[in-house]
């Protein structure tokens, strides 16, 4: 950015903070809707996959303080067109274990789920299928991955270039089944007034939401209000409508007041989505200088047999490195899960987890740096799409992490570092997500008294973007923060699209600067530059994407460096120190930028060493479904972690130059601790989480 | 959630009493656990009698050198007891290995002894479990069992109504049963004393009891005799703080000229009880304290162990720590810390 700028770089504390400590910033389950609030609760499917062949709610409709008790013979019916598992208690068919079968509401949450205990439902089920493979017969090629991306891609003769190969790695890399466990449960709740619904709710996004909302009810636009101005946590759990939404709107339009839903911890392990297992195959294949003659990267994950979900997964083995003979493919299986979602960084989390790790098993091969591997490998263009780049800056990223870290001199050799009964290791692994912005609208309204409202449904999931938008409306606006009073997270404001893919500041803070620089000029040619006495209201716009998208690739990177001890007799692993640096254009506010930076990492070493929900494949259901046994990093868990940015920007992508944050630090991190792992024991994990076990199996001792 | 009712009692008589006339009542300690079950509907109570209050919160001097904690303790300020950290390390840093922050200050003594299985099929009803609900199976046996036990299962198969193969999540216990401590119960029928190593129990044909209390007996306190050895617990697990341990060593040696004169060795995260490691101490005393003795010390305990599909590696990671703890115990004199 330009030395314009006052506040946009500053590391501004949290305007919403100090109403968060305190209490008084309402999540959803704490709005007052203005009259006594009725509570829901659910019964879910024990088995994966069949038919509800009894289900008797008698006993819980005679229960005192039990309001209604919804069943798919007497809950409402939903408009057609619902997807996936939005279609609630509209048919007795069951598909994944979990599935809402029953909903009671009642005066209180305890009445509402004593009453769940007194249903009795029998079901006509088959085996349930779970068990991903890479040689199940039902694979598939899906029409195109999320995001639009191709299926496949393949460029050159993959397989004579890799026949060919003077040095060449073969080796497939598993990912787990997780869940993104937000603090805050998804919780929704409906008031209706006539045909109107208020929906206050923890979401991405309001506009979101609104659709499902109005096909499932046969409603207009204008009927719907989501509101969700402070949100406990998402990763992509929260981006889209799930049943809980849909449920609390049905609810209090069959009861006559509001009804509020709270997910219980254990059901965000079946109602709101999950991240999809992976099995990669990588194939690499490079000359005897570390230069990649061929890339093959081959992904199998699940979907669900209700929905498809296609996670991008490969995609960053399309643009990280350079090779003449390329080829990236996805094939699926349809299980009996629940429907998967995004998940922080989908596809680019799990994909370059194998990618960075084989880069690194190629590296062992040619007895070669890892870090100068990758540098010899930097394409001066995509290579796939065949694009300049907007701004690239991943070299430099890994000599400034290098340099950090204290890299230079590191001995190659795994396995002969100890520290008492330490075994120490470090490892690297790059970053990158891909640059986007998406179509947003703006309203900016200033009084006489140059006080200025800035309007427009954007969504702070914890990120810290109310203060961000406000610091980039100040600047725009020429004004001070506490002049700019800024109102997201509500469908009624201009529409945004929601907090995802990392383009939240990007679209909500380019509209903003847009309207700004409308709002001004008007100013300035019709007003001389002051306020008017009765004040000025202006809509702005931001189209979409960015006009130089389609002729520049646009995206963020990184490198991380990190230090890696295992306990040699236990096999326990910590990560004691890690540097990581971005590329990432301008950063808008540098305290909170540090916290999703350094939040991203932290999931990454969660990946690596604890996260996975554990599949029983007789019983089809994740046997870890609470916070005890499904392991997320602990503050114990994270060492000291060293996060700086380069001073860059990228203009083509949008007027703040900025990249995006909220996904570049998961990528790539889960490789860096597992190279690291490596180097300190000799032991190659290939299916995450490394958890100690893995280090007696590795051994050949259990 | 089945509704209960909640009652207070003047004393720990009468809570006892109260109890005896409940069979489908329990005690309420920090319900850090229990409560946490009923939410998931694993305990069904119809009466719950709050005894937080009740027992005693006090570490008393015993006149041996030895201690008697009140069953009412938190275990948080027993970690933190000066008396404690000093002449049973092992009971402290046991303690401070479990659970979080917030749930130790919480959590009661004699609840922590009390602690079911936190076994993911005992934990969900919708799924076999013959601990929680006897006759139905086990699910564990031949489902999700990485973290379950390699001595001591009952092994029947999954539909047999005898097959159990989780183990007992307390720390605490562990150093305790190294510790040799006796358990003081309040019953219906009078006061008793049990050494810990007779509470808890395998689970045998009746996996549905954890321990050898009978319905209505109360801890009041556990008494923990002089130790005169150094000693140190070792927890192994899946994270660095907030998990269950995988393995977890609670030991205590006594070396005097390079031989070991004493031992206690108790392992937890392999059964379904803490488990005194009583023949690794048969062996081991009088021995050089040498590796070498420590590791066929604890191979001859494990010679027993009978791991399942995805666990075996508990067996080498037990055999590490105890020969890394019994050798970092050696290491020091045992003359120079107890004076």
């Amino acid at each position: 950015m330009t030395t314009m700028d006052r506040l946009v770089g500053a590391g501004v504390d949290r305007i919403d903070g100090p109403a968060k400590v305190r209490g008084t910033a309402p999540y959803a389950y704490e709005q007052d809707p203005g009259e006594p609030i009725a509570h829901l609760a659910v019964v879910q499917s024990t088995v994966n996959r069949g038919r509800i062949s009894r289900l008797d709610p008698s006993r819980a409709e005679a229960l005192p303080g039990v309001l209604a008790v919804l069943t798919p013979a007497n809950a409402p019916r939903l408009g057609k067109g619902l997807a996936s598992d939005l279609p609630v208690l509209q048919s007795l068919d069951v598909h994944y274990q979990g599935q809402v079968v029953a909903a009671v509401v009642a005066e209180t949450s305890e009445i509402a789920k004593a009453a769940v205990g007194a249903i009795a439902v029998g079901y006509d089920a088959e085996p349930p299928d779970v068990a991903l493979s890479p040689d199940r017969e039902d694979l598939y090629a899906p029409e195109k991955l999320m995001a639009g991306f191709a299926t496949d891609s393949i460029i050159g003769d993959v397989d004579g270039a890799l026949a060919a190969a003077v040095v060449s790695i073969d080796a497939t890399y598993e990912t787990p089944t997780q869940h993104h466990n937000p603090i805050e449960m998804h919780t929704s709740m409906a008031r209706w007034d006539g045909d109107s619904l208020t929906l206050w709710d923890a979401d991405q996004g309001p506009h979101n939401i609104v659709n499902d909302l109005v096909t499932g009810f046969g409603l207009d636009a204008g009927q719907v209000r989501v509101i969700s101005p402070y949100v406990g946590g998402a990763f992509g759990s929260k981006a889209f409508t799930h049943p809980n939404q849909m449920l609390a709107a049905m609810a209090a339009r069959v009861v006559g007041r509001t009804v509020v839903y709270e997910l219980t911890r254990q059901q965000m392990f079946s109602l709101v989505g999950h991240r999809t297992p992976t099995i990669q195959r990588l194939r690499l294949g490079a000359d005897p200088e570390g230069r990649l003659t061929a890339i093959s990267h081959e992904v199998v994950e699940h979907t669900a047999r209700i929905a498809e979900f296609a996670e991008q997964t490969a995609t960053p083995t399309r643009v990280l490195y350079a090779a003449p003979h390329r080829r990236t493919t996805h094939r699926l299986a349809r299980l009996d899960v629940p429907p998967p979602t995004i998940m922080r960084a989908p596809g680019e989390t799990p994909g370059m987890f194998a990618l960075e790790s084989a880069m690194d098993e190629l590296a062992v091969v040619l007895g070669l740096d890892p870090v100068e591997l990758r540098i010899r490998n930097e394409p001066e263009r995509d290579p796939e799409r065949d694009l300049p780049w907007s701004t690239r800056n991943l070299v430099e990223c890994l000599r400034t992490g290098a340099e950090r870290f204290g890299w230079a001199g590191r001995d190659l050799r795994p396995g002969v570092r100890t520290e008492g009964r330490w075994l120490v290791g470090t490892g690297v692994a790059s970053a990158t997500y891909p640059t986007r912005r998406r179509k947003a609208q703006c309203r900016i309204s200033v009084d006489g008294a140059g006080r200025y409202v800035v309007e427009i449904d954007g969504s702070d999931i914890g990120t810290g973007a109310w203060t961000a938008l406000t610091q980039i409306a100040a600047d725009a606006l020429g004004t001070d923060m506490a002049s700019v009073e800024l109102r997201i997270g509500d469908s009624r404001l201009p529409f945004a699209g929601g907090a995802g893919g990392s383009t939240g500041l990007a679209s909500w803070g380019t509209a903003i600067v847009f309207t700004a620089r409308d709002l001004r000029k008007q100013l300035d040619e019709q007003h001389g530059g002051q306020p008017p006495a009765g004040g000025l209201s202006v809509d702005g716009e931001l189209p979409g994407e960015s006009p130089h998208a389609k002729t520049h690739s646009m995206h963020a990177y990184g490198a991380h460096f990190v230090e890696v001890r295992v306990d040699r007799d236990s096999g326990e692993v910590r990560v004691p120190r890690a540097t990581s640096v971005y590329d990432a254009g301008t950063i808008v506010n540098a305290k909170t930028a540090r916290s999703q930076l350094l939040g991203g990492f932290s999931m990454g070493v969660s990946m690596a060493l604890h996260e996975g929900s554990v599949t029983d494949e007789r019983y089809g259901h994740y046997v870890n479904h609470d916070l005890a046994e499904y392991h997320v990093a602990t503050n114990a868990d994270i060492g000291e972690i060293d996060i700086s940015w380069l001073d860059v920007d990228d203009q083509l992508a949008n007027p703040i130059g900025l990249k995006g944050i909220g996904e570049i630090g998961i990528t790539g991190a889960a490789a860096a601790v597992a190279n690291a792992y490596w180097h300190a024991t000799r032991l190659r994990i290939r299916d995450l989480p490394i958890t100690p076990d893995k280090y007696f199996r590795e051994l050949g001792e259990s | 959630m089945r509704e209960f009712r909640y009652e207070r009692a003047a004393d720990p008589a009468a809570a006892v009493a109260l109890l005896a006339a409940a069979p489908d009542g329990a005690f309420l300690g920090g319900g850090t656990n229990l409560v946490d079950l009923m939410k998931l509907g694993v305990a069904t109570p119809d009466v719950l009698v709050d005894v937080r209050e009740l027992t005693s919160r006090e570490v008393a001097d015993l006149p041996d050198g030895g201690l008697r904690i009140g069953a009412g303790v938190p275990n948080a300020d027993l970690a933190a007891d000066r008396r404690v950290r000093e002449r049973f390390p092992v009971l402290a840093q046991a303690l401070l290995a479990g659970a979080s922050g917030q749930l130790r200050n919480r959590a009661t003594t004699g609840g922590n002894l009390l602690q079911r299985t936190r076994c993911g099929y005992f934990t969900d009803v919708t799924k076999p479990c013959n601990k929680r609900s006897p006759g139905s199976g086990c699910g564990a046996l031949e489902g999700v069992h990485r973290n379950h036990a390699i001595l001591g299962q009952t092994i029947a198969g999954s539909d047999d109504p005898a097959t159990c193969v989780t183990t007992h999540p307390s720390d605490m216990a562990v150093a305790m049963v190294a510790l040799d401590a006796v358990v003081r119960v309040l019953g219906p029928d009078g006061e008793r004393e049990i050494p810990i190593a007779e509470l808890h129990r395998l689970p045998g044909s009746d996996p549905s009891r954890d321990t050898t209390l009978r319905h209505g007996e109360l801890v009041t306190a556990i008494d923990v005799p002089a130790l005169g050895m150094p000693s140190r617990y070792r927890k192994v697990r899946d994270r660095a703080s907030f998990a269950f341990a995988l393995v977890s060593v609670a030991a205590a040696l006594d070396v005097r000229d390079g031989v070991v004169r004493d031992v206690r060795l108790a392992l937890g995260g392999v059964a379904h009880k803490p488990w005194r490691a009583s023949a690794a101490e048969y062996v081991l005393r009088g021995m050089p304290a040498t590796e070498a003795s420590f590791a066929a010390a604890v191979e001859s305990e494990l010679e027993a162990a009978t791991p399942l599909r995805d666990n075996a590696f508990k067996v080498p990671m037990a055999r590490n720590v105890v020969v890394r703890t019994l050798l970092d115990l050696a290491g020091r004199d045992t003359e120079r810390e107890l004076a």
